[in-house]
């Protein structure tokens, strides 16, 4: 492997960190992609990507803590029922086709993102929406 | 119950798309379970450690996984959380809000187009 190879994952890493951090997603919207640009396959790269999610999450959650952010009950039933889910998904993944998945997800990701958008264009007219919070 | 229906969601978004379940979790958490935006992304980040966790342990013991790779950009995504979350302790709740908006409509692109 290059230097600029390692240089580039280096700083895919720490991009998908920072968004992670930001966002409170794991990060493996650009993982996945960063090693499969490493060479590994896809199943070696969504496996691996959880590894690296991993430190990613932990150091996230645990700064939100310092801040008085995180609510550890509810991380952990949404984390823990979330490990039964992916069996159930994996089911779903071997009888519907991946391009009709692909489409109905896309769908709802963009009326989960306008109901995000008209919440916080509410708020902002409204004042602040949430107790306790800028 | 609501929490229930959050984490099995995320969890079958998931398996079918080898993202993480966050970018579900932290909408549903807002729009489902009535949380402030920064409570969410918190909380989302600790739920996602405890599913990778299980991740990890799976692919782990099948062999799958490339340990040098997982910590070469693992430990970078560390340390870029950290700046992230200490980053986002100084910005309006709305900021948040919309830019998280933002990253869901460009995965929604993404699935259309890929």
């Amino acid at each position: 492997m290059s230097t600029t190879t390692i240089a580039l994952a280096l700083l895919l890493g720490f991009a998908a960190g920072v968004c992670a951090g930001l966002f409170g997603v794991g990060g493996g919207i650009l993982f996945v992609p960063t090693l499969v640009a490493l060479g590994l396959g896809q199943v070696e790269a969504q496996a691996t990507s959880l590894l690296a999610i991993l430190p990613t999450a932990a150091v996230g959650a645990w700064n939100q803590r310092r801040y008085g952010n995180l609510q550890a009950r509810t991380a952990l039933i949404v984390g823990l029922v979330s490990v039964a889910g992916v069996e159930l998904g994996a089911r779903i993944a071997t009888s519907v086709p991946e391009h009709v998945l692909r489409r109905v997800f896309a769908v709802l990701l963009f009326a989960v993102a306008a109901q995000l958008a008209w919440r916080a264009y509410r708020s902002s007219r409204r004042g602040s929406h949430y107790p306790g919070t800028r | 119950m609501r929490l229930v229906a959050i984490g099995l969601a995320a969890g079958v978004f998931a398996a079918l798309f080898g993202v993480g379940g966050g970018i579900l979790v932290v909408p549903l958490l807002i729009l489902v379970a009535s949380l402030p935006p920064r409570i969410a992304t918190a909380t989302s980040l600790g739920a996602i450690g405890i599913t990778a966790l299980a991740g990890v342990i799976v692919y782990g013991v099948r062999g799958e996984i490339d340990p040098a790779y997982g910590a070469l950009v693992g430990l970078p995504g560390a340390a870029g959380a950290l700046l992230g979350s200490t980053l986002q302790q100084r910005l309006r709740t709305t900021t948040i809000t919309y830019g998280f908006a933002l990253l869901l409509t460009a995965l929604g692109i993404w699935l259309f187009v890929t």
